[in-house]
């Protein structure tokens, strides 16, 4: 298990979030219940299996979305 | 493509803006119908395009958003030829959504400067050079150069080097702190002169610096229960509200009223209002040197019954000071050069105390020093014997000690002093009362908390009761305990929270830190130190009581600004949602217009919390 945590560009629309934590959530790999989308901090913090899911992948479904990823900070668990 | 579409909202907006501006004068002034409505369809339907992007990515992922309502209802306005509605609508959701980044960022402007502060980059050793490298590249005990006007990237030690180092953003403290070889510098921290080789102990997010960005971030998004509850009502308010219009429509077949309703539904204000008071008032927060750690925090320090201090350190600066002199002779500044002597070598408080005191130093030479356990010292300096300690000394030593000497002694130990007497070959020169000395403007401070609500202050102490007394008869404190183990500090705690008290404990984050931890507010007076920081609910940057009247304030107004925007939020959409059923002037239009304004008016009025401070106290 390893812990992301993604930088976003500024979040202003709330509805942000519910989209951003459905789109992760329903990725292969991620811990679901770790999934935390931050709406002042404008960040999404979560735990995945690096086994199963690579960062970009989770990357990648925030960007089509719609929402600018600055950066990812890896962490062992 | 769909990136580069929602980048240019803005510039949709101010289009679709000119478009409508144009339709109304041909409408009205040169009077050519066609030519405006193929305006107001042009607003719409570029209008419509980011939003109706958003709607599908919304979509997409199982998400009844905003977007989806007013896609949906501008199609529906297109498709009853309302074209002017359905242009104005897609405007006035772009321009709104425009205003909120706008003015979302300067509520969070506070927090975001803190977060600015962390340092980006470090002079690492590499090899024999020193070479400029992203903080992320920087690891334990690596070898680093800081230069004047440079920030610290890491927590560690100096090894070579030396300079003075700006804490304020650690300690809270101004004052440049002078750093040499062995002493520790902290990450944040800014060298204003000199050049540091540091060796880095702890890096990123395990610094101190760290530590409180850490703290700040999660505490601005952190979510009380009510919060979670509106969270979740929203979830479901979204497609209830669309199932609400599908029905009227079906039933009335009125698509119309039906799109009109979803319009009217949007939730924008109810979903934001929250978190931009928590955001705002944290960073109101964070800018005064408080941190506090959420929401449930906020909610039970605005809400405080009983507020209990340690003594020692919280109430008292916790660094004995002289607070009395009385002399015996008429060579003072003799006797005060030789005491200053002698105390120099010693390491106990009340020397230190002394040493502090007396300004000039002479450098008399002391040739013998005897340290008298629970006495004091005897010395030689120039061939006289000198004794400095307390009345138990003199007796031993056969002093003589004259009545009003005693009664002056008596005077000073009922008003909580410690005794340093001094005689020189068997004759008594000085009396010294010293006194661990109560925090500046405490008394102001503490009237405040009571002018703010909390109903009781009680002092615990492990110093005697009578000490105790003195000190809550001169704080105006509402009870006081001597005596007091830390085990039966927590006792009193757990006592006055089965009676329902909501009860806070400021002390200091070593010994008390059970009670800290107990007590539904800890607030730990430690500098900023990792203890503080760990233990505490409420951190005080710089120990600086004074910020405990403001953090108190400040929860009180971050709580009743939250609920002025739960009303304002709810209160909108019931109003527009009655006017629709019961009145004939609402349309699309002027509810998505009330809707923005709503949204504005919550968010400015989060804004105020960034501008609080604590009314100072008439005179």
């Amino acid at each position: 298990m390893k812990k992301v945590t993604i930088q976003l560009e500024t979040l202003t629309c709330p509805s942000c979030l519910q989209k951003i934590n459905n789109a992760v959530k329903n990725l292969e790999g991620i811990n679901k219940d770790s999934v935390e989308v931050l709406f002042n901090a404008s960040k999404v913090k979560l735990n995945y299996d690096e086994s199963k899911i690579g960062v970009e992948t989770i990357e990648d479904a925030i960007t089509k979305l719609g929402y600018e990823v600055k950066k990812s900070v890896i962490k062992d668990r | 493509m769909q990136k580069f579409i929602l980048k240019q909202k803005t510039r949709i907006a101010f289009i679709s803006f000119i478009s409508i501006i144009l339709a109304f004068f041909n409408h009205y002034v040169i009077q050519t119908t066609l030519v405006s409505e193929v305006l107001l369809i042009f607003a719409s339907i570029i209008g419509v395009i980011p939003i109706a992007l958003q709607a599908y990515q919304a979509l997409r992922v199982k998400v009844i958003s905003i977007d989806v309502l007013v896609t949906i209802a501008v199609i529906g306005a297109l498709i009853i030829k309302n074209y002017e509605e359905s242009a104005i609508v897609t405007f006035l959701f772009l321009f709104g959504s425009f205003l909120e980044q706008r003015t979302l960022n300067k509520t969070r402007k506070a927090i975001k400067e803190l977060t600015q502060m962390a340092p980006v980059s470090a002079l690492k050793k590499v090899g024999q050079d020193y070479l400029e490298v992203e903080i992320e590249e920087v690891e334990e005990h690596d070898i680093l150069l800081v230069k004047t006007g440079a920030k610290i990237p890491v927590d560690g030690v100096v090894i070579e080097g030396f300079g003075h180092v700006n804490e304020a953003s650690i300690t809270g403290e101004s004052l440049p702190v002078k750093k040499s070889i062995g002493l520790k510098v902290f990450a944040g921290t800014i060298v204003e002169n000199g050049t540091l080789y540091i060796e880095a102990e702890k890096v990123g997010e395990d610094t101190t610096f760290g530590k409180i960005i850490e703290l700040v971030e999660e505490a601005q998004d952190s979510k009380s229960v009510a919060e979670k509850f509106i969270d979740r009502f929203s979830k479901y308010y979204t497609p209830l509200v669309l199932l609400l219009a599908v029905l009227v429509y079906l039933i009335w077949t009125d698509l119309e009223l039906a799109i009109t309703i979803l319009v009217l539904g949007c939730p924008g204000a109810l979903v934001i209002g929250v978190p931009v008071s928590n955001v705002a008032g944290i960073g109101n927060g964070a800018k005064n040197g408080i941190l506090l750690k959420g929401s449930e925090v906020i909610s039970d320090f605005s809400q405080l019954d009983v507020m209990v201090f340690d003594k020692t350190g919280t109430l008292t600066t916790g660094t004995p000071a002289v607070n009395h002199v009385k002399a015996y002779t008429k060579d003072i500044s003799l006797t005060l050069g030789y005491l200053k002597a002698i105390e120099k070598e010693s390491d106990h408080p009340l020397a230190k105390a002394i040493v502090d005191y007396i300004k000039d130093d002479k450098n008399y030479l002391v040739t013998q020093t005897e340290v008298v356990k629970g006495g004091g010292i005897i010395a030689q300096i120039d061939e006289k014997k000198v004794l400095i300690g307390n009345l138990k000394l003199m007796n031993q030593m056969n002093i003589s000690i004259k009545n009003d000497v005693i009664e002056d002694i008596k005077q000073l130990e009922s008003s909580g002093h410690s005794i340093v007497i001094t005689a020189i070959d068997h004759d008594i020169k000085l009396l010294i009362g010293i006194k661990d000395q109560i925090r500046p403007n405490l008394k102001q401070d503490l009237q405040r908390i009571k002018k703010l609500g909390v109903k009781e202050l009680v002092l615990l102490s492990g110093d005697n009761q009578g000490t105790v007394d003195l000190v809550a008869l001169e704080l105006g404190l509402t009870k006081a305990y001597g005596n007091m183990l830390p085990e039966d500090k927590q006792a009193y705690i757990k006592k006055l929270q089965s009676e329902g008290k909501r009860v806070a404990f400021v002390g200091d984050g070593v010994n008390d830190s059970p009670s800290l931890a107990l007590a539904n507010i800890g607030i730990a007076m430690g500098n900023g130190t990792d203890v503080a920081i760990e233990t505490s609910n409420v951190v005080l940057m710089n120990s600086n009581f004074s910020k405990i009247p403001h953090a108190l304030g400040l929860t009180k107004k971050i709580v009743s600004n939250m609920k002025q925007n739960i009303i304002i939020a709810v209160g909108v959409v019931l109003v527009l949602l009655a006017s629709v059923l019961f009145s004939q002037w609402m349309n699309m239009s002027i509810g998505m217009l009330v809707h923005e304004l709503s949204i504005l008016v919550v968010i400015i009025n989060g804004m105020r919390l960034l501008k609080y401070k604590l009314k100072k106290r008439r005179k």
